[in-house]
């Protein structure tokens, strides 16, 4: 929450957030995007900025086009009511992250963060469904890349860049979506076990099956887990029936979840918490065991995306004191895997760089494309990787 | 230092039998797959390993001569021309396979690698998608400069959506290492940054890609229509049915006749159009949605439907649509091939368009293209030994992209800008658009001398970021301005 100190401005055109970004650039006053404010809490503690900016005037859908699946959207439209929008017409975006406390995350702000959900075993991440950007720079000049059609190679790609940047390079006001068809229907086996090494190999087995999946997850919780795999499509209830036996040979406990929602919204809740912490792991599919054990360890509660080999280990329960030394113990046990802390106390990221990232080469160029974006250093200063 | 010193320091580097400097010998070089392009390196080195190709970076920047990365040479925006005097660095020595981990759905792969090469090394239990029709000869690096795309793009994705990991040589010699095996490692998204960025940031000396496990099954058919409004519907119908296919390819009459007289698959020249229709996934899925794709192209009037009974069959059906530009040859003397993206709901209006265009140039033009996209490539015949015929033929290429953008597409779908279609990248981008990409290039490559002269439409430099200005040496030679 900004304090009386950051000054709150909200833009309702993009020419006016544009300006505003001039004006910061010229004074050197610190900018921190918001959109719903469901993730101020993730990257490094800062300072409150000098300006808050509100996308929350920048809401509008600029284009629909339904016979194309795509669309145009400006960030602070919440990611909720556009897939409200796109599902009347038997569509979605393929991305399905926690969507936070209101259900508020814009998307703006799940770009920003480049978060992602279950869906993201069938259909990629947010940087692989946005197909063009339209960003306002520190100096005040509004830049487009890409476009609006899914195929398009013209240019550099800076949606991607700006995707999962945290507000450091500019502001976005503006996106181009892929979307996709909605399942008709879904169905979800659920396979139940106590045995992590069960739960790994069963989990390896199915992201090797040739099996088409919406999603492939598995969940851990004080000696509780479960391997999730979600059918979509025409026949999915089928599907789902006929891959169950397959399912019981990997000696899970397993039950078919017609009506899966809950199952689900479950999973994505698993990725945050309110007054814990989230390290979110990097690591392969061949890994999950190690993570499991890890967790396991420090008694935290996983969330996996079996193929995609991330996890969201959820610590609570415990001090910032506590969750920091736990954070400390995972990171060194995973080693060199990357832990990412996402949710945390402000007193625990205030004692730890919640990306864990070393100064190396990579780094220093991350460190020139912040230079050349952003030369006056007044986007979001101090939230990313090595202090960006 | 001159080109000759420059050269004796590659013999020490690579071997004196992998730099080139004949002439005669450097004439293979001289173009990529976009062949009316022509320009002499000033020398040509093929090395072995990423630390020869640092180093031979590394001697080029601090002499400040520009490089070119190439690979195959089979790209067709001329992304691999040769800069006049400069070095050409090939690749197509670095061809290992470095790992293949089918546990963890990766491949490493040195750069050289052939896109058909990849999806060998991992089937038949996974698969590779990105699939341009030159794979069996195009490389991975060069996949991964021009972010590839090919049939099955529509439902897989590009090659931008499979690369995990990049070791990369920037433009002063320095490996760096972006990303890795794993998804998700904090920061920028620098692989999406570089991927697609033609050479112009650095050259990729080792590659990281995704596999994902071959689908159960996977069923071809293609269905003939009475013209591309009947197939350009059906392909609009099947995607608002809720369909993914795995591809959806089209061609016209002119192009059928051409891949018949190539490939004699049996194809009725008559035909108006060709939809190419491949579902894959599961049995259950792709049965079910098998039928529903049959009774749309019959509902749209599809004369004839012909199902791949197997895998051969399947085959030679993907044999006559990637033979489609290779065999225009035998209609026309000469061709351009265009690459242009609609939104696929254009997809009618804008065919009609390009008919109405080729009439008036009074040329001919052939169209084949992934459908499901939108993107287009209109094959321009034209006769070289006819006065006037090559310039009416550029002329229409032109009218052909712009009424690509017109109907909100883009310039280019998969072959890049290179030197091709710089001219057209004002059209496309504002100022500001183009000030942006040159803040990105500046980052990786402050002096401008990878691959220079692609992808910008005009020559820009790098202003100093902290620092003072300092002339640049483009700048002093009256080659540049600052911008």
């Amino acid at each position: 929450m900004a304090t009386a100190s950051a000054q709150r401005e909200a833009p309702t055109s993009q020419a006016e957030a544009a300006e505003i970004m001039r004006r910061a650039g010229e004074a050197g006053s610190r900018v921190r995007p918001v959109g719903g404010a469901t993730k101020l809490a993730w990257g490094r503690a800062t300072a409150e900025p000098d300006v808050e900016l509100a996308t929350s005037g920048l809401r509008r859908v600029i284009e629909y086009n339904e016979g194309d699946l795509t669309v145009i959207v400006e960030p602070g439209m919440p990611l909720a009511e556009a897939q409200a929008e796109f599902e009347r017409n038997g569509q979605m975006l393929a991305l399905d992250p926690p969507l936070g406390e209101d259900t508020g995350a814009t998307i703006g702000g799940v770009i920003a963060t480049g978060d992602s959900g279950p869906l993201r075993h069938r259909y990629n991440a947010a940087r692989d469904l946005i197909i063009g950007i339209r960003v306002a720079l520190s100096d005040g000049s509004v830049a487009n890349a890409g476009g609006k059609v899914i195929k398009n190679v013209a240019g550099y790609d800076l949606a991607k860049l700006f995707t999962g940047s945290f507000g450091t390079l500019g502001l976005i006001v503006e996106v181009s979506m892929r979307l996709h068809p909605r399942p008709e229907h879904t169905a979800t086996l659920v396979g139940a076990t106590s045995d992590p090494d069960q739960l790994a190999r069963a989990a390896s087995a199915i992201a090797h099956a040739r099996i088409e999946l919406t999603s492939l997850d598995v969940g851990w919780h004080k000696g509780d887990g479960r391997l999730l795999a979600r059918f979509g499509g025409a026949a999915a209830g089928e599907l789902a029936s006929e891959v169950r036996e397959g399912f019981e040979q990997t000696g899970l406990d397993v039950s078919l979840e017609e009506d899966d929602a809950a199952v689900w919204g479950e999973q994505r809740l698993g990725q945050r918490s309110v007054t814990g912490t989230v390290v979110k792991v990097s690591a392969l599919q061949g890994d999950l065991r190690r993570v499991l054990a890890a967790a396991e360890r420090q008694r935290a509660a996983v969330v996996g995306r079996v193929a995609a080999g991330l996890s969201w280990l959820k610590l609570e329960d415990r001090s910032p004191t506590d969750a920091a030394a736990a954070v400390g113990e995972i990171r060194r046990e995973l080693a060199p895997l990357s832990g990412v802390v996402l949710d945390a106390p402000r007193e625990l990221r205030e004692s730890l760089d919640p990306w864990g990232v070393e100064p190396d080469a990579q780094l220093a160029l991350m460190r020139r494309v912040k230079q050349r974006f952003d030369p006056q250093g007044i986007c979001n200063p101090g939230v990313f990787v090595g202090g960006i | 230092m001159s080109i000759a010193q420059l050269v004796d320091e590659f013999k020490s580097v690579s071997g004196k039998e992998h730099v080139v400097t004949h002439p005669d010998a450097m004439k293979t070089y001289e173009s990529d797959g976009l062949l009316h392009f022509h320009v002499s390196p000033g020398a040509v080195v093929l090395p072995g390993t990423a630390a020869e190709v640092s180093q031979i970076v590394q001697a080029c920047h601090s002499e400040g001569i520009p490089f070119v990365a190439r690979g195959s040479g089979s790209g067709l925006s001329g992304g691999a021309l040769p800069v006049e005097g400069g070095v050409l660095i090939v690749l197509s020595r670095m061809r290992r396979i470095l790992e293949v981990d089918l546990e963890n759905q990766r491949v490493v792969v040195e750069p050289g690698v052939t896109n058909t090469e990849v999806g060998k090394a991992v089937a038949p239990s996974h698969y590779y998608p990105p699939d341009p029709s030159s794979q069996i000869v195009c490389s991975i690096g060069g996949n991964v400069a021009e972010n590839s795309g090919g049939a099955h793009c529509f439902k897989y994705g590009f090659t931008t959506n499979y690369v995990s990991g990049l070791e990369l040589v920037l433009s002063d010699g320095q490996i760096v290492q972006v990303g890795g095996k794993e998804l998700d490692q904090p920061g920028y998204d620098l692989l999406g940054a570089f991927v697609g960025s033609e050479g112009t940031l650095g050259i990729a000396t080792k590659v990281w890609l995704r596999i994902i496990p071959a689908p159960e099954t996977q069923r071809t058919l293609v269905a003939f229509f009475d013209g591309t409004d009947d197939a350009g519907q059906t392909v609009s119908d099947i995607v608002s049915a809720g369909v993914v296919p795995g591809a959806i390819e089209m061609m016209d009459n002119l192009t059928i006749q051409a891949c018949e007289q190539a490939t004699h698959v049996g194809y009725p020249t008559d035909a108006g159009a060709a939809l190419t229709v491949e579902l894959d996934g599961s049995e259950k899925e792709v049965e079910a949605r098998f039928d529903d794709i049959s009774t749309i192209c019959e509902r749209n009037g599809a004369g004839e439907i012909r199902v791949a009974k197997d895998a051969a069959e399947r085959e030679l059906m993907w044999k006559a649509r990637k033979a489609a530009f290779a065999a225009m040859g035998r209609v026309a003397p000469n061709y351009f091939v265009q690459d242009g993206v609609i939104p696929r709901t254009q997809l009618a209006p804008v065919l009609a368009r390009i008919a109405e265009m080729a009439d008036e140039a009074g040329l001919r033009v052939a169209n084949v293209f992934h459908a499901g996209d939108g993107n287009l490539h209109p094959l321009i015949a034209y006769d070289s030994a006819k006065p006037g015929d090559v310039e009416r033929a550029e002329e229409l290429s032109t009218k052909i992209l712009d009424a690509c953008l017109d109907a909100g597409g883009s310039i280019t779908g998969e072959h890049g800008v290179g030197v091709d279609k710089k001219k057209h990248m004002p059209k496309q981008f504002e100022e500001a658009d183009l000030a942006a990409f040159q803040r990105l290039r500046c980052a990786f490559d402050p002096e401008g001398l990878a691959n220079p002269g692609k992808l910008m439409p005009t020559p820009r430099l790098c202003g100093e970021v902290p620092g003072e200005y300092r002339q640049h040496p483009l700048e002093a030679a009256g080659l540049a301005e600052r911008f």
